[in-house]
């Protein structure tokens, strides 16, 4: 489903300068997988993951999303894909100050203009999935603990059925209890509902709930391997 | 992004900021609301002016002594009217030589001081022909205007202001005794109000018979103006022609350009002025227009404000799917919002506006439909020229650095 073919991204610095943070990255990833991808700080994972949710352009290579070359479609094109097949999780959660859980969670249904009235119900939907007390629901974004705005995170994440959950250490900015459980609600995703989940982490442990391990460093695919 | 997520997103993110949104309002109301107030000022002027000339009656010349250009240097000009050279004899040959005449009344001006039992007013006071009624379409209200057989009688009809002024408002003076200078004379009617204020109203002042006016008041034999009713609107060039040929011939003129005369034509006055008041009005309009750039100036300065603290919020909606123009009309819809919430108040303001300055400045105001219309299309366009920048901008926002601003 996801195929990166040497795949490069460059930064430009000053005129004729040029720091090059990916390069020929290749691989495959296939429907319903749980894939991790480590590497330590600044090898280019966030990078990665922006190309791969259609926000940020490679400088060379060619990515393909459903045998669909992505980035030779138009704006408004790119934009639908991360609308229907893309959700993302990321470490410093992003929901919108002062909404409640269910607003920040329909948000991008009006994106791709589900009818009102099926709102509530997809919204439910993925609240549950991610285990959020239904008391908290109406309650503001910035009323909650961390590991509870993560978990509406996934759900605004999930909220449109995206075949590919990307999530950017997600764990990041949790306590490694609250960390255990964001984990296992991908796990359960990935059984339960056949998404496929493609986390960054630095960390190992984190890591090691993936059922594919990708290692990069310096930009460059260093380990591509299942876990037992 | 479907129609009412617009607007919801609109007005929630408009109220998650109260206290900016509403001064950014305010700035629209007060320039909305000065727009419609000064343009009924204007147009209130007008329609006062233009009111007070068509109640001297229709199709109407008026002869006025003096030069009509300033004669080729000799002599100091002077006032209107004040000049001597329009005599009874002048009127009576234009009556007995010109055709497509209905009707023609001399008139003898002066201002006089007058009272009435303890009360007392500084007036015009007019003397005139009895034609001179019909010409001007004046009735009585009280009483009865002058007979012929009053031509020299120490008679006076009193305007309604003039008879307010001097004996109380709605009360009947018929029969009582005032006193023009040290001369006594009697009410024998009251004219009917003929709406207009200010210079030119025909409600204030008092109508004595020429003939006695000229004897106590004027001393002489000349008279101030006198009025020419022309028989139909198309003959009015014709009739003002054949006018001053004959006075040029009796004053004994070669050279039109000297003449000791001149002939007003209704018609051209209304559209000289009407053209100036209108001028007057556009002038005000544009002055108010000032403060409605401020105010657009003051929502692209929001709106821009409200791009960059919604950096963050802008990448993640791109993330979430939002397309460029997903972006660019939410910021859109709100200054547009902005504006059309201030051009609602303003309009309603500039009205109240407009009743307070006819109240208190005693002056007449008029809003008309056009005002409002033009104020909402301004607001409106004010809404879509200042918002389209920062939500372009906003649209452009690369994701990835949206995501990432701090
Ligand atoms: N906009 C940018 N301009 C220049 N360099 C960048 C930019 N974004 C990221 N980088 C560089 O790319 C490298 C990889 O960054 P990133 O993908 O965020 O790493 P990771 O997520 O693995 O920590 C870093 O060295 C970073 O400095
Ligand atoms: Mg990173």
């Amino acid at each position: 489903m996801i195929e990166c073919n040497n795949i490069k991204r460059a930064y430009k610095i000053g005129d004729d300068e040029e720091i090059v943070v990916l390069d020929h990255v290749n691989f495959k990833i296939n429907k319903g997988e749980f894939v991790a991808i480590i590497g330590p700080s600044g090898s280019g994972k966030s990078t990665l993951m922006n190309i791969l949710g259609a926000l940020d352009r490679p400088t060379a290579g060619q990515y393909l999303l459903d045998d669909k070359d992505v980035f030779t479609l138009s704006d408004d094109a790119i934009a639908e894909i991360r609308s229907n097949k893309i959700g993302f999780v990321f470490q410093s959660f992003n929901l919108l100050p002062r909404s409640t859980v269910l607003r920040n969670v329909m948000l991008p249904l009006i994106y791709n203009k589900v009818p009102k009235n099926l709102r509530l119900a997809l919204a439910t939907k993925a609240l549950h999935d991610v285990g959020l007390e239904e008391e908290r629901w109406s309650h503001l974004s910035n009323q909650l603990s961390g590991g509870q705005m993560q978990r509406v995170a996934i759900a605004r994440a999930l909220v449109n059925n995206p075949e590919i959950i990307l999530a950017d250490e997600p764990t990041g900015n949790l306590d490694s209890k609250t960390g255990e459980i964001v984990l296992e609600t991908f796990r359960k995703l990935n059984e339960n509902s056949g998404h496929t989940i493609i986390l960054i982490t630095h960390d190992h442990g984190v890591a090691s709930h993936a059922d594919r391990v990708i290692e990069i460093k310096d930009g460059l695919i260093i380990s591509d391997k299942k876990n037992n | 992004m479907l129609f009412t997520d617009l607007l919801d997103e609109t007005k929630f993110s408009l109220s998650a900021n109260k206290s900016r949104s509403f001064l950014t309002i305010l700035g629209i109301v007060i320039g909305i609301g000065s727009v419609i107030a000064m343009i009924s000022v204007g147009q209130g002027a007008t329609s006062n002016i233009t009111s007070n000339i068509e109640s001297l009656g229709t199709n109407l010349l008026v002869v006025m002594p003096g030069s009509q250009r300033g004669g080729g240097g000799n002599a100091v000009r002077g006032g209107m009217g004040s000049a001597t050279t329009l005599t009874l004899e002048d009127e009576a040959a234009i009556k007995s030589a010109v055709s497509g005449i209905n009707n023609i009344a001399a008139t003898v001006s002066s201002r006089k001081q007058v009272t009435a039992k303890g009360t007392n007013t500084n007036t015009s006071i007019t003397g005139v022909e009895t034609s001179y009624f019909p010409i001007k379409t004046v009735e009585a209200q009280l009483g009865s205007l002058f007979t012929a057989s009053q031509t020299n009688s120490r008679v006076v009809v009193l305007g309604p202001t003039t008879r307010d002024d001097l004996f109380g408002v709605d009360a009947n003076p018929i029969g009582q005794k005032i006193k023009i200078g040290s001369q006594e004379f009697t009410v024998v009617g009251v004219t009917k109000a003929k709406g207009g204020t200010g210079m030119g109203s025909s409600d204030d002042l008092i109508y004595v018979p020429l003939a006695v006016a000229q004897q106590y008041f004027t001393g002489n034999k000349a008279v101030s103006n006198i009025s020419i009713e022309v028989a139909s609107a198309d003959q009015m060039a014709l009739v003002q022609q054949t006018v001053t040929d004959l006075l040029l011939q009796r004053h004994k003129i070669t050279d039109a350009a000297s003449a000791d005369f001149s002939i007003m034509n209704q018609a051209d006055m209304l559209s000289t002025i009407s053209s100036v008041s209108a001028t007057m009005t556009w002038l005000l309009g544009a002055i108010a227009g000032i403060s409605l750039l401020v105010g657009g100036i003051g929502i692209m300065n929001m709106m821009l404000t409200t791009v960059t603290e919604r950096t963050r919020e802008i990448g993640l909606r791109k993330s979430l799917g939002a397309k460029n123009h997903d972006i660019s009309s939410q910021f859109l819809a709100e200054s547009i919002a902005l504006t059309f919430i201030g051009g609602i108040i303003g309009i309603i303001f500039g009205y109240l506006a407009s009743l307070i300055i006819s109240r208190l400045g005693s002056m007449t105001t008029v809003v008309s439909i056009n005002s409002v219309f033009l104020a909402v299309g301004i607001s409106a366009l004010i809404g879509v020229v200042f918002g389209y920048y920062p939500a372009r901008r906003a649209a452009k926002l690369n994701p990835i650095d949206a995501l990432r601003y701090q």
